[in-house]
């Protein structure tokens, strides 16, 4: 073995893999895109089957201040995590509490949009196809929405009470891509449900 | 670096309260101890699962048997089919890889070990809600019991109207519930993989058996998140009151067989590809040769991880798609075949002009080979879809993914067992029991499942509680269900033989088949850091290279 070991320390030296908190979190994101390919099959497949109504056409509009407010968080996501890297904690807040306030306008601009539906117009889940599958497909996005914000809260919290530091830059860039991936759901789900199922 | 990790696992425990041992493992997060725990938990549901299967077979021994009610088989059917899939196959194939993926990649844990606990714990779980149906799911209208809707659960037998009570929703959440725990594990494995590697494990050094549990990994990610998907559906119709498989209100039911089967068939390819994984490493050391064409056998593991995503229509043909979706799907499920073929070459490449040691691991990996060339020439034939219109839902087809499941996985993994034994528990098996087990469980599986496939092609479906006699099923299924005795006293002889050995068998030391991969040269059983110093390794065959420095491997690769 000792024949080997200097030889071997060269291997040692310029070994390096990619970091596990990447790795992990774009594997669950490749899971959690199966999941939502699945929903956004169904929506496809199930546009235009509704026996009775409403029908799309009839009571979405287009969601333009969430839709913007909700992909504006990628912009300050990243600008806190390129904020963490510097070193600069008060920017990282700031841009943190940001994202956070965007993501939270989004969901109450779906819970609006809920509302109307339900409530003016006679939509739920159990209605018609549409109904099943809008709030399913919605609702499922949704809830990853809500789960990213309760995970933003929390490391808002732990900002306020200054425990983060520069050293976990890499954990809220791995939570960054968990919220792109969000983000980038959002684009397939509007143009399915707003644009091509409407 | 071998030689220190010997010394330093010679270090002796001292005995402790049986209390403190059991909190020990249930709060562990060492995915050794993960790794048996799934196993272990695995071979209770084997056996329950196996009870449930003779029940069955029991039931239809003779024509008009009256050994259990039309409504108890169903149950059996859909219960066995289950248990086998979910809570058998797919959790001992995640221990296996638990235990030996980071002992074999040099590394001293999981990268997520509290994710690997929360894992295990969601798929037991999930087990043990599926089988507190059987207490607990008659709900508010006092019918059903366990489900009984088939492990396929098609729409809509699953609706409201047709499976009241809640036995259908205890198979679809224990079924929801154990999914996330195996999308956990995949990451898990899948992470492990590209980020833990000792120095030196490049791809193209990693065991053949990492680098198919990678492939497995990825395939789980990418096949159980439908299933996942598919059962939110189920539970919102079944609960909300959507419409998803509901045909009264425009939903259609073909729509959940190609949801369940997007997630069916490749699911396949995860249990199977880990069979593959134990064949790889098993066959070299006991031929005494490197497995022939490695890099080929990780082309043809990733081709079928690819292709087999394009083939689960192949379980519809009888539902009656379009013609083309029909030849789509015979020509992807014929392509299939290929890549697997060449994997069955590799094997015999491997073994032939080898130095061949017939010791038990060996014994079951060779009949896994002819078993599952059987099996994918019988696969073949159900491939083309006409034939199939004639096979479908019979027990040909029943046949067919027995000689898989059984005939390749669970011998395979009976390999695994007899391989790996001695590094887990530190004590060798008993070889005379191990061999009576391989031979009563050789002829009690062809009896079974050869004879099952006469009464296919004279026509008997599947999933029939009771025949009429003379129609020449008789005789072979009588043959079938002699055959379920001779496994059962096989798997009676490896329990025995393993509690025995566990406990009397003689000290099996390091590396007792002279194998070549980074598990074997830790104590038996493994420390909990697994290695007291990384090592480095340069070559596919570390273990190699240590026992012969004046011919090492990676002067030649």
């Amino acid at each position: 073995m000792s024949s080997t070991t200097s030889a071997a320390t060269s291997i040692e030296l310029k070994w390096e893999l990619p970091q596990r908190g990447h790795v992990g979190m774009l594997s669950l994101i490749a899971a959690e895109l199966a999941i939502f390919t699945i929903f956004v099959v169904a929506y496809l497949f199930y546009i235009g089957k509704s026996l009775t109504g409403p029908f799309p056409k009839d009571v979405l509009e287009l969601p333009i201040f969430a839709t913007i407010c909700l992909l504006s968080s990628s912009a300050t996501i990243h600008f806190a995590v390129k904020a963490l890297q510097n070193g600069k904690v008060r920017a990282f807040g700031t841009w943190w509490f940001a994202t956070m306030a965007l993501g939270f306008i989004f969901l109450v601009e779906t819970g609006r949009e809920w509302h109307h539906l339900i409530y003016e117009k006679g939509l739920t889940i159990s209605t018609n196809l549409f109904g099943t599958t809008y709030y399913s497909l919605v609702g499922l996005h949704a809830f990853h929405v809500t789960v990213g914000l309760i995970c933003l809260g929390i490391t808002m919290i732990l900002t306020l009470l200054g425990k983060v530091k520069q050293s976990h830059s890499d954990r809220v860039d791995v939570f960054s891509l968990y919220w792109h991936f969000v983000d980038v759901v959002w684009i397939v789900v509007f143009t399915v449900v707003y644009v091509i199922g409407r | 670096m071998a030689s220190e990790s010997i010394a330093l696992a010679t270090v002796q425990e001292v005995p402790r309260p049986i209390g403190s041992v059991l909190h020990d493992w249930v709060v562990t997060v060492d995915h050794k101890k993960l790794g048996i725990l799934y196993i272990l938990y695995a071979l209770v549901f084997l056996v329950i699962g196996g009870i449930e299967a003779t029940i069955m077979r029991i039931q239809l021994i003779v024509p008009h048997n009256n050994f259990v009610s039309p409504q108890v088989f169903n149950r059996m059917f859909t219960m066995h089919g289950t248990t086998m899939i979910f809570f058998v196959a797919m959790p001992i194939l995640f221990g296996f890889g638990n235990y030996l993926i980071p002992l074999m990649i040099g590394a001293r844990d999981m990268a997520f070990p509290r994710l690997n606990a929360w894992s295990f714990w969601l798929t037991a779980f999930g087990g043990l809600l599926l089988y507190f149906s059987f207490v607990g799911a008659n709900g508010l209208y006092g019918a059903g019991n366990a489900p009984d809707v088939g492990w396929f659960a098609y729409a809509p037998l699953t609706s409201n109207a047709f499976s009241v009570g809640h036995s259908t929703d205890f198979w679809t959440l224990g079924l929801l519930v154990s999914g996330f725990g195996s999308i956990g594990t995949a990451i898990n494995i899948l992470t492990t993989i590209v980020c833990m590697r000792c120095p030196g494990i490049t791809l193209g050094k990693m065991p053949l058996l990492v680098w198919l549990n990678l492939v497995m990994a990825a395939m789980v990610l990418l096949a159980i998140s439908p299933l996942t998907a598919a059962q939110m559906m189920l539970s919102l119709d079944r609960f909300l009151g959507a419409h998803f498989f509901d045909t009264q209100a425009g939903g259609s039911a073909v729509m959940w067989m190609h949801f369940f089967w997007i997630f069916g068939h490749p699911e396949v390819y995860v249990l199977v590809i880990p069979a593959f994984a134990f064949a790889s490493e098993i066959i070299p050391v006991f031929s005494r040769k490197p497995i022939f064409g490695y890099p080929v056998m990780v082309a043809a593991t990733i081709a079928i991880g690819f292709v087999g995503f394009s083939v689960w229509a192949h379980h519809m043909f009888t539902v009656g798609m379009n013609p083309y979706a029909n030849s789509f799907f015979t020509i992807t499920t014929m392509v299939i075949g290929v890549p697997t073929g060449i994997k069955i070459f590799n094997w015999i490449g491997t073994m032939w002009g080898g130095k061949i040691r017939f010791a038990t691991p060996m014994l079951f990996c060779i009949a896994f080979l002819f078993q599952f060339l059987i099996a994918g020439l019988t696969g073949i034939m159900l491939a083309a879809s006409p034939f199939d219109w004639q096979l479908g839902n019979s027990y040909f087809v029943v046949a067919h993914f027995h000689y898989v499941i059984v005939g390749a996985i669970l011998f395979t993994l009976f390999g695994a067992f007899y391989y790996w034994f001695p590094k887990m528990s530190g004590r060798m098996y008993n070889e005379s029991l191990g061999k009576l087990h391989f031979w009563l469980f050789l002829i009690g599986f062809h009896l079974t499942f050869d004879s099952m496939h006469i009464p296919g092609l004279l026509g008997m479906p599947r999933r029939i509680y009771t025949y009429e006699p003379g129609r020449g099923w008789d005789f072979w299924n009588l043959i079938c269900t002699i055959g379920v005795f001779f496994q059962i006293l096989g798997t009676a002889v490896f329990v025995g033989n393993l509690l025995w050995s566990l406990f009397k068998g003689k000290a099996a030391g390091n590396d007792p088949w002279d194998a070549w991969t980074l598990e074997w040269s830790t104590s038996s059983p493994p420390v909990e850091y697994n290695f007291a110093q990384i090592p480095v390794v340069r070559s596919r065959r570390p273990l190699w290279d240590i026992k012969h420095p004046e011919d090492p491997d990676w002067k030649y690769e």
